[in-house]
């Protein structure tokens, strides 16, 4: 049986973001969140390497109280245990620290897993860097880009795209990989997996347990840090017409013809 | 006063030759008037011509890992090298390019030197006293850009968008330093194993096209992209999308324009109810010329447009079709 690790990701609901002009951070005070999109294929696969070979599952989250929700959502989908990461002295963390919390954590939390499977990135931050960094902690195999995964008697056997084409890989465990939306479509949870989620039990973990050097934690441990936040001048002062007339259609194609882009 | 110098990471196709965005990370770092160090990942007996272009570039130096097991990329194996040279190197800044190699050996990498990263930096700043970088990129969410920056922990690293940079024509008279060092690795370090390799499509279409058309929520249904097509068809331009068509599953991920996506910079760019979020506008707005018709005249989109028409692109296009078909206007 596979001992699997799903790190997850509360994002703010698309549309919804603001940003702490003076921090750089984001603000999620009173925005609604929802799990990260893409750690849903994250998810199908486990629960797919689950069916095929036997697994258990623990997902995973850094982040505040309120990610509790994520959790119970993953834990409805069919995983089988649920840590939450959670304390002040966390938050703002760029990639590296949380890479590095997180590590820590799956080491407390889950010493012997054999598999991490994350999604390509978090739609928030758009850096697709934790993963990698979390796995780079624990000195794993790290194979990102993945599409396709099936398990062989704890040997991996991965397709992972890449800029130039595709590769067919075997990865011996313990690894870490970051799956695609092409890994598989997001299932629905059943019912009575929502109710079984409800009364399932989360373990906290903070700074208590943990007790990781300050010096490598939130906004003080982040080796980055924003110095300038601006709205980027792309303006081009361009002509604006109104209405979806033909007459507005022919001036657009005289502009065309003008600057010769229509031959 | 000595230059600051600049590492990059130079790529080889499945072909053992240099990719072209090798160049676009020397030519970023010309822009910062550094001297430049090239790193390459190779299997062993990568030519001296081979490497020559880099030099033609901007590079000063290039060093070459070599080792028979490097046909394929293994983040654990190559992220460890990278830190180890990192370190000898005392290396300051490091370039690589936002691709499905940098935005993994990087990370890895970056964790093992206990230093920062910004992934898809669009500008850089590097100040000529301090080596200090300023790396921009876009920020979560709305028409926001955060600057960010590394200042006690080195090297500072930075991944930028292929295709984004303008690379200089080269300088076939320069010339530079070659340092080829053989890796040995421990048998027992190799835990991912290449069985077979299959090349893409020669040529990304979209990615090299002249003219794109692109389609957003606003053309409203599935329905209406055959006509979006026949449109781009008939002025012979690729065929993309934004992330929001995308995740409504009209057009397949491999048309997708922007942060999450493709970066393009074609001749003529013609938005069809795309209203222009910032992701989006990342990854056209160096385009040549750009034209945008979207029903809200308050949409994004219309700011880096060079003509808009606040309208519905769904009644626009036939008309701007009849026109441009005929070979323009009367």
């Amino acid at each position: 049986m596979l001992e699997i690790i799903l790190p997850v990701k509360q994002v703010p609901e698309p549309g919804a973001v603001r940003i702490d002009e003076s921090t750089g951070t984001v603000i999620r005070k009173g925005t609604e969140s929802v799990i990260n999109p893409l750690d849903l294929h994250a998810v199908e696969t486990a629960l797919r390497l689950k069916e095929s070979c036997g697994a258990h599952i623990t997902v995973i989250s850094m982040g505040p109280p309120a990610a509790e929700k994520v959790l119970r959502e993953v834990l409805a989908l069919g995983a089988d245990r649920a840590v939450l990461v959670s304390d002040r002295a966390y938050g703002g963390s760029d990639t590296w620290s949380t890479g590095f919390i997180l590590s820590e954590a799956i080491r407390k939390a889950v010493p012997d897993f054999d598999l991490i499977i994350c999604g390509e990135r978090a739609t928030d931050g758009d850096t697709g860097q934790v993963g990698c960094e979390t796995g780079a902690a624990l000195g794993l195999p790290v194979i990102t880009w993945v599409e396709k995964v099936s398990c062989e008697s704890k040997t991996l056997r991965l397709t992972r795209a890449t800029d130039r084409g595709s590769e067919e890989l075997l990865a011996e465990l313990p690894a870490l990989i970051a799956v695609t939306k092409a890994a598989g479509t997001p299932r629905l949870p059943l019912l009575s997996g929502k109710i079984a989620a409800r009364k399932a039990e989360i373990q906290l973990l903070t700074q208590k347990e943990l007790a990781l050097d300050p010096l490598c934690c939130g906004l003080k441990g982040s080796p980055t840090r924003v110095v300038k936040i601006f709205h980027p001048k792309l303006a081009r002062n361009g002509i604006l017409v109104k209405g979806s007339t033909r007459e507005n259609a022919e001036l657009l194609a005289r502009f065309l013809e003008e600057r010769e882009v229509i031959l | 006063m000595t230059k600051q110098t600049v590492w990059t990471l130079a790529e080889l196709d499945h072909k053992g030759q240099l990719d072209p965005v090798s160049f676009e990370m020397t030519a970023r770092a010309q822009n910062l008037d550094a001297e430049i160090h090239v790193l390459l990942f190779a299997p062993t007996g990568v030519s001296d011509e081979t490497l020559v272009p880099l030099f033609h570039h901007g590079a000063h130096e290039v060093l070459l890992l070599e080792n028979d097991a490097f046909t394929f990329f293994q983040a654990d194996v190559w992220g460890r090298l990278f830190a180890d040279v990192a370190r000898k190197e005392n290396m300051n800044v490091f370039l690589a390019p936002a691709d499905t190699l940098g935005r993994t050996l990087l990370p890895y990498a970056a964790m093992l030197l206990h230093t920062g990263l910004t992934a898809d930096c669009t500008a850089l700043s590097l100040d000529s006293e301090t080596g200090l970088l300023d790396q921009t990129r876009p920020a979560v969410g709305g028409d926001i850009m955060a600057t960010i920056r590394c200042e006690a922990h080195r090297p500072q690293m930075a991944t930028i968008r292929p295709r984004s940079t303008a690379v200089p024509a080269p300088d076939v008279t320069r010339t530079g330093k070659i340092r080829r060092c053989h890796v040995t690795l421990d048998g027992k370090a190799l835990q991912t194993q290449l069985l077979s390799f299959t090349p893409a499509p020669a040529e990304i279409p979209l990615a090299a096209a002249d003219k794109v058309v692109v389609v957003g929520r606003g053309i409203k249904r599935p329905e209406n992209i055959p006509a979006v097509k026949e449109f781009a068809d008939s002025i012979g331009a690729a065929l993309g999308a934004t992330r929001e068509a995308v995740d409504r599953n009209w057009l397949p991920y491999s048309c997708q324009i922007g942060l999450s996506g493709r970066t393009i910079a074609p001749k003529l760019y013609i938005g069809l109810g795309v209203s222009g979020a910032i992701q989006h506008l990342i990854g056209m707005r160096t385009a040549e010329t750009i034209v945008a018709v979207n029903k809200d005249p308050d949409a994004p989109i219309f700011k880096v447009a060079d003509f808009g028409i606040a309208g519905d692109c769904m009644e626009v296009l036939p008309h701007l079709k009849s026109l441009l078909a005929k070979g323009g206007v009367k």
